[in-house]
């Protein structure tokens, strides 16, 4: 027998298999195809403090393994969220989840951590300083360590459940963020949100996407964030939960093994609805197969 | 939502860059109105199409070449196996139509006509069915709307077959419908929209992530709050469509 559990922040979980925010909705999609729980935890759609529509449509677009979203934060607020999709939530999925909140400035995002804090069903929060997709906010927040650091600062002075900062990779320097949200508080890193991407339809000559351009994901992605949390994990103490392109167990050994703690599969989830439930069953198997008794063991072994 | 895998039984040209491939699996989640998406080898999302027909483990799809998608399959081969996303999205309501529905279909929005053409008769309503095509050589099913016991009226925009013009040049004379049925190009459906005189259903198209409501990529406004074309939709009815 293997051992799949890892701990994040004093959470174990039982593998370390988290689907990403927004390609997992609030897990009842899922749940109708199979049983969620098997999952380590997920992460929860991108949630702001008031409602959004998101960018016009089209959303999405195509790339060699790979793919463009620009959805642009549709959600329907942090009220509704708790009053409407958490219970409705709770009824398919009986761990603590991932929160992943989203905001346009600081105040924003200490208001929506201060909600769902209270949450009992949520585990930890996952601040997203990263969203590529919003104009204003969102990733702008996330390039300057300075301000990552005060958001950091901010979001924990009002909370009590471990808080995971969500980095965006278009960056020169993301040790130096990653560096700053640590000395600011946060108790993990999630590493890490898309890369900016475009298409340019040769048809209309024009960009697929409306919005222009959008958040590039995918296994097209997974060698640059496995870069990412590889050089995060040298610089930091705090655990780190790999993101990018995550789509089978020897990706998610891959991404431990440059020093993450636990994974979060996105874009895989859009293609294969059974993406996660695939990969929690493969993995013992792949873990024997390299040799593999306990999975913490291996975080960071490629360093 | 089901996820299966279907065997190619043919796959063949119909009309001009349009093919009629027929799937062998188990259909028993699929209703007229909705569509599936298929797993191509080689490219990383999904393709949607909506079903033409079912008929027992018998999937009709028809779909125009018109990218890497929908070029890879018009040279996959009977045999080969498909892993197909099935029962996605909301369907035609079949319940609200009255006697005499009026179906309109523009291009590849005939296919979904198809199936519900099928159901509508079996019901003992008297169908119109109204086909429109930019031409003569794109026309495709107008033969096999007829075998079904529909009436049937063919527009070509350059008046190489039935009516000269738009569905909308062959609808303006008719008074005698009592529900609209819709799918095509947008600007078609907006143009049905603004002449028909009775209630309706509209089937949408939009570029898709998943096609199953999880990453939000295909939402539109209604009047009735945001849906997901692919969940909620593709059919929106002309009450809470916003125009």
């Amino acid at each position: 027998m293997v051992n799949t559990k890892v701990t994040l922040s004093g959470l174990t979980l039982d593998n370390p298999i988290i689907p990403a925010s927004g390609t997992f909705g609030y897990g009842y999609e899922f749940a109708e195809l199979y049983d969620i729980n098997i999952l380590g935890s997920f992460s929860f759609k991108g949630t702001t403090l008031e409602p959004r529509f998101g960018n016009p449509t089209p959303r999405i677009a195509e790339t060699p393994m790979g793919m463009i979203n620009a959805v642009g934060l549709q959600n329907p607020g942090i009220d509704k969220v708790i009053s409407e999709e958490l219970p409705k939530m709770r009824q398919v999925f009986h761990k603590p989840v991932v929160a992943n909140i989203s905001g346009f400035c600081i105040e924003e995002y200490v208001k929506c951590c201060e909600k769902i804090d209270k949450e009992d069903c949520v585990g930890i929060i996952e601040v997203n300083i990263s969203c590529p997709n919003v104009h204003g906010g969102g990733m702008a927040l996330g390039t300057d360590p300075q301000m990552a650091a005060e958001i950091t600062r901010a979001v924990k002075a009002v909370t009590t459940k471990p808080v995971y900062i969500k980095l965006t990779p278009n960056v020169t320097n993301i040790v130096s963020i990653a560096k700053a949200v640590e000395e600011a508080g946060a108790d993990g890193i999630s590493l890490c949100n898309t890369f900016l991407g475009m298409r340019i339809n040769l048809k209309t000559r024009k960009p697929i996407i409306a919005n222009k351009m959008g958040g590039f994901s995918g296994p097209a992605v997974f060698p640059q964030a496995l870069r990412l949390v590889y050089l995060v994990y040298e610089a930091v103490s705090i655990p780190i939960i790999g993101i990018g392109g995550v789509s089978s167990a020897e990706d998610v050994i891959e991404m431990m093994l440059a020093g993450a703690t636990a994974v979060q599969v996105g874009a895989a989830n859009l293609v294969d609805p059974f993406a996660c439930k695939k990969i929690i069953e493969e993995l013992p198997a792949v873990m024997e197969k390299y040799g593999i008794t306990d999975l913490k063991e291996i975080i960071g072994g490629a360093h | 939502m089901k996820q299966l895998i279907f065997t190619i039984n043919s796959n063949v040209k119909i009309a001009k860059d349009v093919y009629k491939m027929v799937l062998c699996g188990d259909c028993t989640d699929i209703k007229c109105g909705q569509f599936v998406n298929i797993q191509i080898d080689g490219l990383y999302l999904r393709r949607p199409i909506s079903v033409c027909e079912v008929e027992g483990e018998e999937l009709t799809l028809i779909y125009k070449v018109v990218g890497k998608g929908t070029e890879a399959m018009s040279r996959m081969l009977k045999g080969c196996e498909l892993d197909v996303l099935t029962g996605l999205g909301n369907g035609y309501d079949l319940t609200v139509c009255g006697e005499k529905p009026l179906l309109i279909g523009g291009g590849v929005g005939v296919p979904p006509m198809y199936e519900l053409c099928k159901q509508l008769v079996k019901e003992g309503k008297s169908v119109s069915v109204i086909l429109g095509f930019n031409k003569a050589e794109e026309v495709f099913y107008s033969e096999e709307f007829k075998a079904l016991g529909a009436q049937v009226f063919v527009a070509t925009a350059d008046g190489s077959m039935g009516t000269k013009g738009f569905v909308t040049d062959v609808m303006k004379d008719m008074t005698d419908y009592t529900y609209v049925y819709t799918c095509g190009p947008e600007p078609m459906l907006k143009a049905v929209y603004n002449m028909s005189t009775t209630s309706g259903q509209f089937s949408f198209e939009e570029r898709m992530g998943c096609g199953f409501g999880a990453c939000m990529g295909c939402s539109c406004k209604t009047k009735y709050g945001n849906k997901r074309i692919c969940k909620e939709g593709p059919v929106l009815t002309k009450e809470e469509i916003i125009w």
